[in-house]
């Protein structure tokens, strides 16, 4: 008699599930600290030494500004770091073919993995978010769509991680892109400044930038300001997860990467 | 019922290389079932195939009664696997290993668990439970690897060379505990290099050899066509030229060393008797163990005579 396929995706999910949270809580050091530091000196340096004297921006103090930037820098590196570095030494310690030969179906490895990555970012953003009321009053001026940002974003870029992992073929290749494509788009994308500061061409660059909307929108959930309307911001996140979701899933149907 | 049910399977990669050229196997519910071959003939292509960690090329793949390409959760959820090579999370603990791998088959947390304890147990490294996998020996690391593969309880298990690199005593304990699971029913395909291995385990044998598959059929006919053995004679003195005797046939390999091809009910005291008259004293006689390739080279050639 055929075995309940729901039910051995739920069981699998659940255990994919903890062990991708046992990966983070048990090298804590390496996943949760490292950025509640690198964080905490933003704010000292950025948000109280040089935010002291730029002034305000939008009626908030520059290190109320910064605070949902530095929030979504965590959450967008940490997402992506934890999938990336797990799919990967699951490709190469080759246990990753426990799930392949398993009867998950890659739509529930997908989940567990992506669901890991949401966990560690907002796990890290949490702890940010605390370091951030150390130094600055936070508000949260439309809860629903702050919610809504964090978990899309945590999810967009998770399945980014998979998708790097999945073509990753050394340490190389998986550190290619946070060090050349989401570090730079980040800074670039308005988590110091508001590009109503930039010059006129500058301006327009700038709109080309999606990490651009992905911030603005959280700081509009945030501190109820942005220098996008959040229906663009929603429209390009919403865009750019269901994107990456198609290709992710379909790195995993065909089993490019993974399978022979 | 066919455990496995391989028609005209066929594999080529990306790079071009025809791995698997047409291979057709059944295999009975609750065989002990070898498939050897050489490195590259297409065994371990054929594994992946059937665990669907390689995508075919075409042909069809029955694991009892279920097709690979219309029921693949349910093919996967018959069959257990321990690759060729270690595949553990080096960082993981041996328990936690396998209670996750029972959980991706929808095993129970519960259950997962108490299965952990009884295949830690019955391979004997439930010492090692809470120890992360890479601090475990290559001895332990293939039995954690067997007893993940068990931990669903597959109705068919298939070891590709499950006992590569692991010493003898270790060997033959994993021998006596596959031995076991067979005669409990469950069917097992077993890849090795040895056929030793096989001889003493499997009651059918498929060869693979180039992606064919040029012998199957059951271990005792195939063991019988080795009719001839060969023995490594050292000699206490430099050794001449022997004359014939009784149908061996005699190859020097050094001053001191021959070797004696003799057919396998071939009489020992009447080779050291003839050999003594020839004044020669033998010093140590060991017998050369590599039968597989000796059975390769003669299904090979019988491969050749027949077109």
């Amino acid at each position: 008699m055929d075995k309940n396929i729901f039910q051995i995706n739920l069981i699998g999910y659940k255990s994919l599930l903890r062990k991708e949270i046992n990966r983070i809580f048990r090298i804590w050091i390496q996943t949760i600290i490292p950025p509640a530091i690198t964080m905490t000196l933003y704010f000292v340096i950025f948000g109280s030494l040089i935010g002291s004297r730029i002034g305000a921006i939008d009626e908030y103090p520059y290190m109320t500004f910064i605070a949902p930037g530095l929030i979504m820098m965590s959450i967008i590196t940490n997402s992506f770091g934890n999938v990336v570095s797990s799919f990967f030494s699951g490709k190469l310690q080759r246990h990753l073919e426990e799930l392949l030969v398993s009867p998950m179906a890659n739509i529930t490895i997908l989940l567990g993995y992506v669901s890991g990555g949401v966990i560690r970012g907002l796990s890290v953003a949490s702890l940010v978010t605390i370091v951030a009321l150390f130094f600055t009053n936070l508000t949260v001026a439309h809860p629903l769509i702050t919610g809504l940002v964090i978990i899309l974003i945590s999810i967009c870029f998770s399945l980014a991680g998979l998708i790097n992992a999945v073509y990753a073929n050394n340490f190389d290749d998986i550190s290619i892109i946070p060090t050349f494509v989401l570090t730079p788009l980040t800074y670039l994308g308005g988590v110091f400044f508001s590009i109503e500061m930039l010059p006129g061409i500058w301006q327009t660059i700038a709109r080309l930038n999606p990490m651009l909307y992905m911030i603005n929108s959280f700081r509009y959930g945030m501190l109820g300001i942005s220098d996008i309307s959040i229906t663009t911001g929603m429209t390009v996140i919403v865009t750019f997860t269901v994107t990456l979701f198609i290709i992710a899933y379909y790195l995993l149907k065909t089993g490019k990467g993974i399978r022979d | 019922m066919h455990a496995l049910n391989i028609q005209d399977l066929r594999k080529v990669y990306r790079n071009k290389v025809e791995a698997v050229k047409g291979i057709s196997l059944q295999v009975e519910e609750g065989d002990f079932f070898a498939l050897l071959g050489p490195n590259g003939a297409g065994k371990t292509t054929t594994i992946g195939i059937i665990t669907s960690l390689v995508n075919k090329s075409s042909g069809k793949v029955n694991v009892f009664g279920y097709d690979l390409d219309e029921k693949v959760e349910m093919v996967k959820t018959c069959i257990g696997v321990v690759p060729q090579e270690i595949n553990l999370n080096a960082f993981e603990k041996a328990k936690d290993i396998l209670v996750n791998q029972a959980g991706y088959y929808g095993v129970t947390r519960k259950e997962a668990k108490k299965r952990a304890d009884k295949y830690l147990e019955l391979l004997q490294i439930s010492e090692k439970a809470n120890q992360i996998s890479r601090n475990l020996s290559g001895g332990m690391k293939r039995r954690l690897m067997i007893a993940r593969a068990l931990m669903h309880e597959p109705r068919l298990l298939i070891l590709d060379e499950p006992t590569a690199g692991v010493d003898i005593e270790i060997r033959r304990t994993m021998w006596a505990f596959l031995e076991e699971l067979n005669q409990l029913g469950k069917t097992i395909i077993l890849t090795t290099h040895y056929l030793e291995e096989a001889e003493s385990l499997c009651r059918n044998i498929a060869i693979i050899d180039d992606g064919h598959i040029i012998e199957n059929d059951s271990m005792k006919n195939v063991v019988k066509k080795l009719q001839r053995e060969v023995f490594n004679l050292t000699f206490e003195a430099e050794v001449g030229d022997i004359p014939p005797f009784e149908g061996m046939i005699f190859q020097k390999n050094g001053s001191h060393d021959v070797s004696i091809e003799m057919p396998t009910k071939g009489n020992i005291n009447s080779l050291i008797t003839f050999l003594s008259q020839q004044g020669l004293q033998v010093n140590s006689m060991r017998p050369k163990r590599n039968r597989l390739e000796e059975l390769f080279v003669k299904l090979l050639e019988d491969k050749k005579n027949h077109g």
